[in-house]
C-alpha cells in the first residue's frame, strides 16, 4: 500500500540569525537567562515604542540568500502580520509578506548516491516571539526571545522523503553554520522546521490536500513526524476518507500528530505595511560587500575535497556535513593525515559518536589525537578493529592514542615467534582444525583466526594469523 | 502676577535672563491661574504642581549660578496625555491605560527637559487622539475658553484650550489629521502641524504612525519660533525621523511678505463651508495681498478624496496600533473571565470607548483578507495622486491659505451622535497630514458670536520658516486677527 504513493513535502525552516543584539532594539539574543530579563521597552512592545532596524539582520539574510543561490530584492520592506497571542506582545508580529528580501533560490543536496536540486521559494526577516510557560498555579511569559532576528526559509514542495528532508535540512544548516550567520541550535531553537506534506498516488499529477505540522526542532521528532503523518494520510485516502487541510502539532510523547486548527478557523493576518518602518534597500554596492565578505561555503570545501584529496562525491559531501565536522577534518589535512583513512574513520565514527550526542554534539576530539590515530592505521601498527577500540576509549579525553594503546595494552601482536607458538598450542589441542581444511573446508581457516583471536585477546594481526595457518598447514 | 501671564515666550526669556523675573514666579503664577481657571476649561487630566515648582527652582539656581540654561528655560508648558512621561501617568484619555505608568519618556519630553522647560502637567484630548471635540474623552470634557458651552475641539482640545486659557505659555499636541489645527483654531491660538519626520514620534502612543505628528501650540507664531528648534531634531529611536539642518525660525520672522507667492485652491471654499469662515479667510488673503504677497486661486482636484483615504489609513493602521492593549502586560484587564478569549474580548469591550472602536472595527475590515485592494490599498494610492497634486502647486507657490475647518467651535454634545458629520470636520485638515506636509493654524478673525475662525497655511516639506514667518507678519500687521 505504501508503495504505490508518493509523499510531497515542503519545508519552512526558521532560523534565529546570530546577531548580538535584537532585530528592532539593543537587547542580546543571548539565549538563556532568566525570564524576562533580556527585554526592554521596544521588545516588550510597550505603548509609544517604536522599531528600528538592525542593519545586521538583513546583511546575515541577505547572506543566507545569496549562500544559497537566491535572487536579492533591492526595494524590500517590512509588513505587521496581526493576531492576538499572549507571546506576541504588540499582538502583531514584524515580519515581510509580499518582498522577502531573497527569492528563487535552489540547493543541491546528495540522498545515498544521487544529486537533488531542491528549489527555495523564498527567505525573510521576521522577528521572533515570546514564550508560555504553564504550571499548576498558571501561565506565564518570558519575553527574552521576543524580537530576537528569524529567517525563515520556505522551500518548494520538491521533496519526496524523509531521507531527503533530512538531507536538505542537513545541507541548509551546514550551508548557514560556514556562512556564519546562525549558530542553528536545533535544542535551543534557533533551527527549527514546519512540515509541509500531502500524499498523492504515483504518477499523479495533482498535488494531495496538505497538513502542516509545526516546531519540530530535532532531525529525530522530524523523521518520525513525517513517517506518521504519511502513513495517516494513506490511510486516510485508502478508506476514502478526505484529509482535513489543517495545522497538526506532533507530539513527541504520544509519537502522534494531534490537529491544532483547520483551515476554516486559520487567521486572517491582514498584512500590511508597517509605517513604523522604511523601505529596505540592498543597492549594488550593498550587496557585492555582502557576497565579498561570505565565508568558502560546503559545496566550495566540497569540490576542493574532490578535487585535491580524491575524495568521491558522496564521502566529500559528509566531509562537510557540519561546519565543525568540516574544520575538523581540514585542521587533521593539515597536520598531516591521510585523507582516505581521515575521511573513513571521520563517516564512520565521528559522526556516529557524534549523532549519538544528539543534533548539536561537537567533536570531543583534537585533530592531533585524530591524525595519530590515522598514522598508526596507515602505518600498519594498528588495525581498524583496534583503531576503533581507540577511537571510543578516546573520545571526549585528550589522551593520545599510543597511550591509550599501552594503557589497555591494545598493541597488536607482531613477533613471529610469539604467534607461532601460540598456533602451535591451538593445532596441537584441536587437530581436527587442519584435517577440515585438509578436507576442503574452507570455514576451517576462520575457525583458526578465532582461536588466535581468543588467545591473544584480539591482539594477533589478523594478516599475519592467516599467513601463519597456510605455512602450518604446508608444514603438516 | 495676571501681567505675568501676558509674557511672550520671548519676553520671558529675555525677564529671567536679566534676573528681574525667576521662574519661580512664572511658574507659580500659571499654577495658580490654573486653580482659578481649571474648573471652566477642564483641560488638564494631571497637574504636575510640586515637581513643576521644584524644577522652576532648580532652573532659577542655575541661572543664578551662571550654569549654561536650555533654551526654554523656565518657561512653564503641558503635554497632551498620549506622550509618555515617566514621573505623570499617561492615559491617553482612555480607560484602558487609566494610571498607567511609562517607564520611559518620550523623546520630546526628554528634549524639553534638556532645554530646561518646566512641565506644569498633562492635557485631556479624544482617547486615543480619535476624535474633533474632546468629549471622547474617558475622563472629563474640556470646555471652550470663549464660551463654556462649546467644544475647544480636538482630539488636542486640552492642549489648544490650555493656551487659549493662559493655563500654559505653551502647550503640545499632537496632529493625526487635524487634531493641533483645528482646535487651535477653535480656541484662538497657534499651532503647528510640522512636515512628517520632523519631530520624533518616539514615545506618542500611536494612533495612525503613517499621519501621526507631534507639534506645539502658542499663543503666537513668534512664539513657536522659540519652541520649534528645541523639538525638531533627528532622532535614531523613531525610523521615520528625518535628518534635515536645524533653521533659525526666530531669524526667519522678518514680516516681510513682498513676492511671497500664495495659492488659494477653489476646492476648499465649496459647499459645506460656513459663510462667516469663508469671508474671514479670503479677507486674510486680502491682508496678504495688502503686505506685498502674491495670491491666487488655483484648482485642486484630488483633495476630495483625501476624506476617505484618510479615514481608511488612519482606521487600518489603529486597528493595528491599538491591538496590543490586551489586558495582557498592562492596563485594563476585565476583571472576570474564563478564557483568553474572553479575557480580550471583555477588556477590549470594556477598555475602549465608542469611538474607538468604532475606528477599529473599520480599520479591522479594510485590512481583511479580500478588501484590502478595494480599499487600504486603493486608499494609499489616492495618497500618492494627493501628494502629486501638492508637488505640482509648489512648484509655483510657497503656500497654500485655506480654511482649517468649515466652521467655528460646535456646541457641546451637538455633533457626537453622528460620526459622519463629525468626519466632514476634517475635511481641509486631513490632506496636509495624508501628503505629509507641514501646516499652521492661525487664528483670522472671529464670527459674530465672537468665536474664533481660523486659517491654515500650508508648506512644502520643511518650510516651517515659510510658514513661522507668513503666521507671524499677519499676526503682528493685521488687526482684530491675534488672538485675545
Amino acid at each position: 500500500m505504501r508503495e504505490a504513493y508518493e509523499v510531497v513535502i515542503g519545508l519552512e525552516v526558521h532560523v534565529e540569525l546570530k546577531t548580538a543584539t535584537k532585530i528592532f532594539c539593543n537587547c542580546t539574543t543571548e539565549f538563556g537567562g532568566e525570564p524576562n530579563t533580556h527585554c526592554c521597552p521596544v521588545c516588550i512592545g510597550l505603548p509609544g515604542t517604536l522599531p528600528v532596524l538592525n542593519e545586521k539582520v538583513v546583511e546575515y539574510a541577505v547572506k543566507a540568500g545569496v549562500a544559497t543561490n537566491c535572487e536579492i530584492t533591492t526595494h524590500g520592506k517590512q509588513d505587521r502580520k496581526n493576531y492576538f497571542y499572549p507571546d506576541s506582545p504588540k499582538a502583531y508580529q514584524i515580519s515581510q509578506y509580499d518582498l522577502p528580501l531573497c527569492h528563487d533560490g535552489y540547493l543541491d543536496v546528495t540522498v545515498g548516491e544521487h544529486e537533488k536540486r531542491i528549489g527555495i521559494t523564498r527567505i525573510h526577516i521576521e522577528e521572533d516571539a515570546g514564550k508560555l510557560i504553564h504550571d499548576e498555579k498558571g501561565s506565564y511569559i518570558d519575553y527574552n526571545r521576543c524580537g530576537v532576528p528569524l529567517i525563515e526559509i520556505v522551500s518548494e514542495p520538491d521533496l519526496r522523503s524523509a531521507d531527503e528532508v533530512k538531507a536538505y535540512l542537513t545541507k541548509l544548516r551546514s550551508i548557514l553554520l560556514f556562512a556564519d550567520v546562525s549558530d542553528c541550535k536545533m535544542n535551543e531553537g534557533s533551527f527549527r522546521c514546519d512540515v509541509n506534506l500531502s500524499v498523492r498516488k504515483h504518477g499523479e499529477l495533482a498535488y494531495g490536500t496538505r497538513t502542516e505540522m509545526k516546531n519540530l526542532n530535532s532531525y529525530a521528532f522530524i523523521m518520525k513526524a513525517i513517517e506518521h503523518e504519511t502513513m495517516r494520510q494513506i490511510k486516510l485516502v485508502e478508506s476514502g476518507e478526505k484529509i482535513i487541510q489543517e495545522t497538526r502539532r506532533w507530539d513527541q510523547a504520544k509519537g502522534k500528530s494531534v490537529s491544532m486548527r483547520t483551515k476554516e478557523d486559520a487567521h486572517d493576518y491582514r498584512y500590511f505595511p508597517d509605517p513604523d518602518l522604511m523601505p529596505i534597500v540592498v543597492d549594488k554596492k550593498m550587496l557585492e560587500g555582502f557576497i565579498s565578505e561570505l565565508p568558502e561555503l560546503p559545496d566550495d570545501r566540497k569540490k576542493i575535497y574532490m578535487e585535491q584529496l580524491g575524495l568521491t562525491a558522496y564521502v566529500a559531501e559528509q566531509m562537510v556535513n557540519t561546519k565543525q565536522i568540516a574544520d575538523f577534518f581540514d585542521r587533521c589535512i593539515k597536520e598531516g593525515a591521510q585523507a582516505d583513512m581521515l575521511s573513513k574513520l571521520v563517516m564512520n565514527e565521528v559522526i556516529r559518536l557524534m549523532n549519538k550526542e544528539g543534533d548539536d554534539a561537537d567533536v570531543l576530539m583534537s585533530a592531533h589525537q585524530m591524525t595519530s590515530l590515522v598514522n598508526l592505521i596507515v602505518t600498519d601498527e594498528i588495525n581498524y578493529t583496534i583503531a576503533k577500540k581507540v577511537f571510543d576509549g578516546i573520545w571526549g579525553t585528550d589522551q593520545l592514542p599510543a597511550d591509550y594503546i599501552k594503557e589497555q595494552d591494545l598493541a597488536p601482536i607482531k613477533d613471529q615467534a610469539v604467534l607461532s607458538k601460540i598456533a602451535d598450542d591451538i593445532l596441537l589441542k584441536q587437530p581436527k582444525i587442519v584435517e577440515d581444511y585438509l578436507a576442503g573446508k574452507e570455514k576451517a581457516v576462520q575457525a583458526f583466526i578465532g582461536q588466535m583471536m581468543r588467545m591473544t585477546k584480539g591482539k594477533a594481526d589478523p594478516d599475519m594469523v592467516q599467513a601463519l595457518f597456510f605455512e602450518k598447514v604446508k608444514k603438516a | 502676577m495676571k501681567e505675568l501671564l501676558a509674557l511672550s515666550i520671548k519676553e520671558a526669556l529675555a525677564k529671567m535672563a536679566s534676573g528681574e523675573l525667576t521662574s519661580e514666579a512664572l511658574t507659580k503664577a500659571y499654577l495658580d491661574h490654573i486653580d482659578e481657571k481649571e474648573a471652566e476649561v477642564e483641560a488638564f487630566l494631571y497637574i504636575n504642581r510640586e515637581a513643576a515648582l521644584d524644577r522652576a527652582r532648580a532652573v532659577d539656581q542655575k541661572r543664578k549660578t551662571g550654569q549654561v540654561v536650555g533654551a526654554l528655560a523656565g518657561i512653564p508648558m503641558a503635554l497632551k496625555d498620549n506622550m509618555c512621561t515617566t514621573t505623570m501617568p499617561t492615559t491617553c484619555a482612555s480607560k484602558m491605560l487609566e494610571g498607567y505608568m511609562s517607564p520611559f519618556n518620550a523623546t520630546v519630553v526628554e528634549r524639553l527637559e534638556a532645554a530646561d522647560a518646566i512641565c506644569l502637567g498633562k492635557l485631556n484630548m479624544d482617547e486615543f487622539a480619535m476624535g474633533s471635540t474632546t468629549e471622547n474623552s474617558y475622563f472629563k470634557k474640556t470646555m471652550n475658553p470663549y464660551d463654556k458651552s462649546r467644544v475647544p475641539g480636538g482630539s488636542s482640545g486640552g492642549s489648544a484650550a490650555a493656551v487659549s486659557a493662559n493655563e500654559a505659555m505653551f502647550t503640545l499636541g499632537s496632529d493625526t489629521g487635524g487634531s493641533i489645527r483645528q482646535p487651535a483654531s477653535f480656541c484662538g491660538v497657534t499651532g503647528l502641524k510640522p512636515t512628517y519626520g520632523g519631530i520624533s514620534r518616539y514615545g506618542l502612543i500611536a494612533f495612525a504612525s503613517s499621519l501621526d505628528q507631534i507639534g506645539p501650540i502658542a499663543k503666537t507664531a513668534e512664539d513657536l519660533a522659540y519652541i520649534l528648534p528645541v523639538l525638531m531634531a533627528h532622532d535614531p529611536k523613531d525610523s521615520t525621523s528625518a535628518d534635515v539642518p536645524q533653521k533659525d525660525y526666530v531669524k526667519a520672522l522678518d514680516q516681510n511678505m513682498k513676492g511671497m507667492r500664495i495659492a488659494i485652491p477653489e476646492a476648499y471654499f465649496g459647499e459645506g463651508l460656513h459663510s462667516e469662515v469663508r469671508e474671514t479667510v479670503l479677507k486674510a488673503a486680502e491682508s496678504y495681498k495688502a503686505m506685498g504677497a502674491i495670491v491666487d486661486m488655483v484648482e485642486m482636484t484630488n483633495v476630495a478624496h483625501a476624506l476617505p483615504a484618510y479615514y481608511l489609513i488612519s482606521s487600518a493602521e489603529a486597528s493595528s496600533n491599538l491591538a496590543r492593549f490586551d489586558g495582557v502586560q498592562y492596563g485594563y484587564r476585565h476583571d472576570s473571565f474564563e478564557t483568553l478569549e474572553e479575557m480580550y474580548m471583555r477588556s477590549r469591550s470594556k477598555g475602549f470607548g465608542k469611538e474607538v472602536k468604532r475606528r477599529i472595527l473599520l480599520g479591522t475590515y479594510a485590512l481583511s483578507s479580500g478588501y484590502y485592494d478595494a480599499y487600504y490599498k486603493k486608499a494609499l494610492q489616492v495618497r500618492t495622486l494627493i501628494k502629486r497634486e501638492y508637488d505640482a502647486i509648489f512648484k509655483d507657490y510657497d503656500l497654500v491659505l485655506t480654511p482649517v475647518a468649515p466652521t467655528t467651535a460646535y456646541k457641546i454634545g451637538e455633533k457626537s451622535d453622528d460620526p459622519l458629520e463629525m468626519y466632514m470636520g476634517d475635511i481641509y485638515t486631513v490632506p496636509v497630514n495624508i501628503a505629509g506636509l507641514p501646516a499652521i493654524a492661525l487664528n483670522a478673525g472671529f464670527d459674530k458670536n465672537g468665536l474664533p475662525v481660523g486659517m491654515q497655511l500650508i508648506g512644502k516639506p520643511f518650510s516651517e520658516d515659510v510658514l513661522l514667518k507668513a503666521a507671524d507678519a499677519f499676526e503682528k500687521n493685521v488687526k482684530g486677527g491675534a488672538s485675545q
